[in-house]
């Protein structure tokens, strides 16, 4: 445990990549398999569920720390995190623990769901007295089922393959799907001979980047593929040794959530793997993505919800075929085969080519993208292979430029974690007559700079305060950008945006140069979902 | 109940009776200033009364002020209000003001800490009736670790810095922080730089008597090559950070020191390497330890967490309510501060 939390300290300390990896290499070659194993575990994302109710941790804290809750809640404010605002309060008293992290989860961790809430206490509270400030931190990040640090499967991946001496690429490979924390687990990870796919794996995805200038820089048109970017779950669809599975990009087995994409994969050739967006279908059309949140999160569905909103996998990729990895093949081959497989499978609907000869006549059908319902364009190089993670050069999102409305700030409230105790988390309001409505929330898009400004801008300006909203003199505009709208009987405004954010400080503006809500809701006609 | 000896006016603090104000934030005719920092000590005053330590401080920040020096418990009258200064710990020269006027007892703290600090004269607790407090940290979650352990921390990692061919940047305020990580750090790890606002301080500093270990100022045209940094420490204010100047360091681990490095979520947003938990003001236990100490039945807090202290105190059985103020932190960076009222 003691490695562990210092490995965290590391991890959250240096804001650099390089030293992360390093620092997680160093770890992983100094501890035993069963202690690497859970770290690969926790580090990549996943979590044990949560342990003990964060309410029960609460007020035992409060208790050993002799601080009533309003004060608690006073502290939690400012700090932002349970587990590290629990650990800040909490007497000193403990000393390291020598004990592994292994040991820590087996012995503590895992049977903490299954005691009885005195036993729970009990046990927390003993674990509190043996661990010093860092590994109570951890410790409570872990059991409150919130663990999070500032790397990514890559990074893992990246610290793994630099202390096994493997290609990045068998590592990820050997990470991605289903797997327990086991030392065979790391064992395997790390073992020199690569031919151990378990059948039920994906590919790590390939990602594409962002495309920020003019198309034309990317050289000839003959040498890209176009296609729309649609706007669902990326996903692969597994199918080997007569099973099938269905992967989202979170690596999570979605495959009992989609039973018609199961039938769908079933019918599929053994040793087959594609890769494609599940997307809502009906009528032979996408359909909003409102319509596809009904079916995320849900484990089980019913007649009714089946038939509402059925769902197809858009294949643009064919990753395995005839039980071989056609990852190095050129995209246009790759291409080729998907159709034959398609024109056999009448279920897999395929992601369709644009054609174009120029990347005017390109640009031109992009401006429709909104009316198809689709976010932009994707162009991937012909000659390309699949590759891991987010490579630039092969594969662009050329996605069309969001809307955007000019609105007022009207209401602030300070972020968390990373942005605790200061005022980053706003509401903007648009005219509806003389009043200002809120329309939408946003808390990305300005620079440290700007929120700081804002932040000293919101202190000053304090009309009222609602708990920790603040109400503030409307005087600052914003452009927000935002990737779709939707009438809404929920909201005030009558509208709902998704992925609002600030694009623009509009420091040129006047509160009453706002938009007005009529203006928001003429965007409803011009419909996307 | 008599008329209060300190009241709150548009120029700050203030006592009727004697006719002066406290770390005023607009110019009055008599001034008595607690310590140098920016947000206590401003210019434009008729004549200023301030503990005799710091008088060389107040001359490089208020251009030689027309200053009388107190020595630390000696005491002048003003109209009848025997006035007296009082460590406080916080800064060279800091100092609580004591006011008695028949019989009734205040103490002003200004800032403080209770930590030991070998650039300034100790915290010491001074009885009194009602005790204006500053509650900068008033919060449980802000709790010191021993200056020791905390220097430990800075010397391993500027130690580290240094055998990896590290140059270590630390950003701390330059009025008190900065010579206090002076005087902690074990110089014999190598040379130590300064930022000019550093280093104008610090040169105050040893003219006051105390005793640091040598710096090298690095003016904004001096070069000196990659190598010249390697190992060496740097000591910055906090607004340097991400400054061109800073940028001529790399490669570099970078660091703050302050109080607010406690949370995590301050520490990140720096974007730093390292966040040491170094204030010159007191924790939350050292704001209850303070209080406890003079024996005061009336507590005013300001400047900080106030409302969280007045409410804990209340809750505890002294009297105690909040007193607005345009004490900033001056000496600490990001602070979630009050809205001011
Ligand atoms: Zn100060
Ligand atoms: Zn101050």
């Amino acid at each position: 445990m003691k490695a562990f939390a210092q490995l965290y300290a590391e991890l959250d300390q240096t804001t650099r990549t390089g030293r992360k990896v390093e620092a997680m290499a160093r770890y992983f070659a100094a501890v035993p398999p069963a202690d690497a194993a859970w770290a690969v575990y926790f580090l990549s994302g996943r979590k044990p569920r949560q342990a003990v109710p964060a309410k029960r941790l609460k007020a035992w804290a409060w208790e050993q720390a002799g601080i009533p809750e309003w004060l608690f809640g006073e502290c939690y404010h400012a700090v932002g995190d349970v587990a590290e605002t629990l650990a800040l309060l909490l007497p000193d008293g403990g000393t390291a623990s020598d004990r592994t992290l292994a040991e820590w989860v087996h012995d503590r961790l895992l049977p903490l769901r299954e005691l009885s809430e005195a036993e729970q206490k009990a046990s927390v509270l003993a674990a509190w007295a043996e661990l010093d400030r860092p590994q109570r931190f951890v410790w409570n990040k872990l059991i409150t089922g919130a663990f999070r640090v500032g790397v990514s499967q890559l990074l893992v991946t990246r610290a793994i393959a630099k202390v096994s001496g493997l290609d990045g690429d068998v590592v990820a490979h050997r990470l991605m799907g289903h797997w327990e924390p086991t030392p065979a687990f790391y064992a395997g990870v790390t073992a020199a001979d690569a031919a151990d796919a378990a059948l039920s794996r994906p590919y790590p995805f390939f990602l594409a980047h962002p495309l920020e200038g003019d198309p034309a820089a990317l050289g000839p048109p003959a040498e890209w593929q176009a296609e729309w970017k649609w706007d669902g779950i990326r996903s692969q669809v597994v199918r080997r040794g007569g099973q099938s599975f269905i992967w989202s990009r979170g690596e999570e087995l979605v495959t009992d959530r989609y039973p018609e994409l199961k039938a769908m994969a079933d019918r599929l050739p053994d040793g087959t793997v594609l890769d494609g967006e599940i997307l809502p279908w009906k009528d032979g059309a996408v359909q909003p993505f409102a319509d596809l949140q009904k079916r995320i999160g849900r484990k089980t569905v019913g007649k009714k919800l089946l038939a509402d909103v059925p769902v197809v996998v858009m294949a643009y990729d064919l990753v395995e075929g005839g039980g071989v990895d056609l990852r190095d093949r050129p995209l246009s081959e790759r291409r080729e085969m998907l159709e034959v497989l398609a024109a056999d499978h009448p279920a897999l609907v395929l992601s369709p080519r644009i054609a174009f000869d120029t990347w005017e006549s390109l640009a031109r059908q992009r401006a429709a993208s909104r009316e198809r319902r689709v976010e932009g364009m994707m162009l991937k190089r012909r000659a390309s292979p699949y590759r891991v993670g987010r490579v630039r050069g092969d594969w662009w999102k050329w996605k069309v430029e969001p809307y955007a409305v000019d609105a007022v700030l009207i209401y602030a409230q300070q972020g968390h974690g990373k942005r605790s105790g200061l005022f980053t988390d706003y509401t903007f309001g648009v005219w509806d007559g003389d009043q200002l409505v809120p329309f939408a929330k946003a808390y990305s898009g300005l620079t440290d700079v700007e929120i700081g400004e804002v932040d000293a801008f919101v202190r000053r300006n304090t009309r009222e305060k609602f708990g920790p909203v603040r109400t503030v003199k409307p005087e600052l505009v914003f452009e927000l950008g935002f990737e779709g709208i939707q009438a809404s009987s929920r909201h005030k405004s009558g509208v709902a945006v998704r992925f609002p954010r600030m694009l623009r400080w509009r420091t040129d503006k006047k509160p009453e140069d706002a938009d007005t809500l009529e203006q928001v809701k003429a965007l409803l006609a011009q419909g996307v979902g | 109940m008599a008329a209060p000896l300190v009241e709150i006016t548009d120029a700050g603090l203030y006592c009727p009776v004697g006719d002066f104000h406290i770390d005023p934030w607009k110019p009055v005719g008599r001034a008595v200033i607690t310590h140098a920092h920016a947000d206590h000590a401003r210019p434009g005053c008729g004549s200023y009364l301030a503990a005799a330590p710091g008088r060389r401080l107040l001359d490089v920040r208020l251009g030689s002020p027309n200053l009388t020096p107190l020595a630390y418990g000696e005491t002048v009258v003003r109209n009848g209000v025997s006035v007296s200064l009082h460590p406080a710990g916080h800064v060279l020269g800091s100092a609580q003001v004591r006011l008695e006027h028949r019989g009734e007892i205040w103490v002003v703290s200004g800032d403080y800490k209770l930590e030991a600090d070998p650039t300034c004269t100790p915290f010491e607790p001074v009885r009194c009736h009602t005790f204006i407090t500053e509650s900068t940290f008033g919060l449980p979650v802000y709790r010191w670790d021993a200056p020791a352990d905390l220097f430990a921390e800075v010397n391993s990692w500027w130690r580290a810095n240094r055998d990896a061919g590290l140059a270590s940047v630390i950003f701390a305020y330059s009025l008190g922080k900065a010579q206090r990580v002076l005087a902690g750090v074990d110089a014999t790890i190598g040379p130590i730089f300064t930022h000019g606002a550093v280093e104008r301080i610090t040169q105050a500093y040893r003219e006051s008597g105390i005793e640091l270990p040598p710096t090298t100022a690095v003016g904004e045209s001096v070069r000196g090559g990659k190598k010249a940094w390697a190992g060496a420490l740097v000591i910055a204010p906090p607004s340097a950070d991400g400054s061109p100047w800073a940028k001529k360091f790399e490669p570099a681990s970078g660091a703050m020191a302050s109080g607010w490095m406690r949370v995590r979520g301050a520490r990140r947003r720096r974007a730093l390497d390292r966040g040491f938990v170094l204030s010159d003001h007191a924790d939350w236990p050292g704001l209850l330890t303070a209080i406890r100490e003079t024996c005061a039945t009336r507590v005013l807090a300001t400047h900080g967490f106030a409302a969280v202290l007045a409410r804990w105190l209340r809750d505890h059985g002294t009297d105690a309510d909040v007193i607005a103020t345009r004490f900033g932190d001056e000496d600490e960076t990001q602070a979630p501060e009050e809205p001011p009222t």
